[in-house]
């Protein structure tokens, strides 16, 4: 009876349904497009008098007073870039050694998905609550692990005197934790998409475990493990809350690790509320720089992706 | 003559009977018991086919004999399988050296995502041979082997995946030999080619006995008959007839080989 009454539809009713969904969709893809364009018009439209003002001096120069109103961004760009890399240093070995884990039965199923649920839990923990974390437990362990660093290896220029609690090193600590769900998970996807005839393969010539996952299985994987890997490190350079409570936001640069830093978007949240005129545009300067940098490095990323997928296509 | 020197002497005239002997054998995935009480003798040299329903244990058993099952967890045998009268499960006999002496190929071609030259040379390079002759040597030897070598000689340090599909298949039989097996696993090789690279891969089989023992798993009876010497035929984990293929074919002694191969059912 009902089958029926559907059958006796008019076509043009019947094609409703695709039209919309297709209207639907190109509404939604030009909305995304939109409001980037859109956030990066209202950036530059704010901070053009700085850029009037600084021109590309703005990113080389290290004094930012903003009574006189000199504006200068080196220093944070510097830490920026240096506290990723370094929460990248720590958190991509551990990561990946987490994935490889998890991916392979080493240990009983049920262990493998607790410690799972309990990493990918580190990434819905609020960045603030990782910051009163740093605060309480990893500035002390910094800081013992600072004064040692300084007596014992101070000629060293990174681990020069004095030791501070908040430090470069101790957001980077943090932020590495903060990204380990990162790298985990999409490491892990990566390797357990590798194919079992890959691992068969490997196995059927003679392989040892750890000879299969060192030759075939991790380099099948890698274009997963280097998506995760720029995927975390973009995710490093905007964290804000976090860096800002533990990193000192000093514009001193300096080489040593122990030594107060800041980064960029430390710099806008510690100082957006208060500021004005001027110091409002050189803000929003450096919004546009940290959005730039971390355009630059999803871009790069994907075209690291797409050559490395394109080296191994057709396996899947 | 001692022991040890009979058998070597045993091994030196081709057409040893029992190269690969099955005695006894059970096996069980976890409470499930996948083969029954299979005895057989796989002589050497020679290419003995495995066909059957899908589900009858062939696949199984082949994966046995290079321990491949033992990869799945809960699995269990009882019997012994034998590879030149010593037992494959013997304490002495390690898994990995088992593997570089029983050669295999799967149903689906799976190279590494390599050079068509580091294909090759994984097995020997995992066994830690470094040297440069050596390798080359093997490359050469192992894609002439697979009939391989004409269509690839120049580009051996170009991706293995942009090759054809069958060229995949006879470079993943290239890969297998390049370790000089005593055995060579065929697992359904040409389920997934198409017919101008199955004949290829036949002919290859044909070309290949003369220097390996071949097993090949088959669902294709034209296949079986083509190129093997032997055949067996499982039916729900239980080895029900086993004689030379033209014999299978031609006046098979049990009813229900008959009715496989004549495809009452199947």
């Amino acid at each position: 009876m009902s089958r029926e009454s559907s059958d006796s539809k008019p076509i043009a009713e019947v094609r409703v349904g695709p039209d919309l969904f297709h209207a639907l969709c190109w509404v939604a893809s030009a909305l995304a497009v939109a409001t980037l364009a859109w956030i990066i018009y209202e950036i530059v439209t704010s901070a053009w008098p700085a850029i009037q003002k600084f021109g590309f001096g703005f990113l080389g120069s290290s004094s930012w007073v903003p009574n006189r109103e000199v504006f200068g961004v080196f220093p944070f760009i510097v830490g920026t870039v240096a506290s990723s890399f370094i929460a990248i240093l720590f958190a991509f070995p551990l990561g990946l050694a987490i994935a490889i884990f998890l991916s392979e039965n080493f240990l009983p199923a049920p262990v493998r998905q607790v410690i799972r649920f309990v990493v990918e839990m580190l990434a819905a923990i609020p960045s603030v609550v990782f910051g009163l974390w740093g605060i309480f437990v990893v500035i002390p362990i910094i800081k013992i692990f600072g004064d040692w660093a300084v007596k014992n290896l101070g000629g060293v220029p990174i681990f020069s005197g004095p030791a501070y609690g908040n430090s470069m090193l101790t957001a980077s600590v943090v932020l590495a934790l903060m990204i380990l769900p990162t790298v985990t998970a999409i490491s892990r996807n990566a390797l357990t998409a590798v194919p079992k005839t890959l691992r068969e393969g490997a196995y059927a010539l003679g392989a040892t475990r750890w000879e299969a996952i060192l030759g075939v299985i991790l380099p099948t994987a890698a274009p997963g493990v280097v998506a995760a890997t720029i995927l975390a490190l973009g995710r490093a350079m905007g964290e804000t809350m976090a860096v800002a409570m533990l990193i000192g936001n000093s514009s001193r640069l300096s080489w040593s690790l122990l030594s107060p830093g800041g980064t960029l978007a430390g710099l806008l949240a510690n100082q957006f509320g208060e500021a004005e005129g001027l110091q409002v545009n050189s803000l929003m300067y450096a919004a546009l720089i940290l959005v730039v940098i971390t355009l630059f490095v999803n871009v790069l990323g994907e075209l690291v992706l797409r050559y490395t997928q394109s080296q191994t296509a057709g396996i899947r | 003559m001692t022991e040890d020197a009979a058998r070597s002497s045993a091994t030196q005239t081709p057409g040893r009977p029992d190269f690969l002997t099955v005695r006894n054998f059970d096996f069980f995935y976890g409470k499930k018991q996948a083969l029954f009480d299979i005895n057989m003798d796989i002589p050497e040299k020679r290419v003995t086919a495995f066909i059957g329903p899908s589900g009858c244990g062939k696949s199984t058993l082949l994966r046995n004999f290079n321990r491949m099952n033992e990869l799945i967890e809960g699995v269990h045998y009882s019997g012994d399988i034998k590879l030149l009268g010593q037992s494959i499960y013997n304490k002495e006999v390690e898994v990995i050296a088992l593997r570089r002496s029983i050669g295999m190929v799967f149903q689906k071609s799976n190279p590494f995502p390599k050079s068509i030259y580091e294909n090759i040379v994984y097995g020997l390079r995992i066994s830690g041979e470094k040297k440069k002759s050596v390798l080359d040597e093997a490359v050469e030897r192992s894609l002439r082997g697979a009939a391989l070598w004409d269509e690839v000689k120049d580009r051996l340090h170009e991706s293995a995946l942009g090759l054809s599909g069958g060229q995949m298949q006879r470079l993943c039989i290239a890969r297998a030999i390049a370790n000089r097996p005593k055995v060579l696993l065929m697992d359904e090789p040409c389920s997934a080619l198409d017919p101008i690279a199955t004949v290829k891969v036949e002919e290859l089989i044909h070309e290949l006995k003369q220097e390996f023992t071949i097993v090949i798993v088959t669902h294709n009876m034209q296949q079986a008959t083509r190129c093997s010497d032997k055949t067996a035929f499982f039916y729900l984990g239980k080895l029900i007839e086993y004689a030379e293929t033209q014999k299978i074919f031609s006046n098979p002694g049990q009813k229900q080989t008959e009715d496989y191969i004549t495809g009452r059912f199947g």
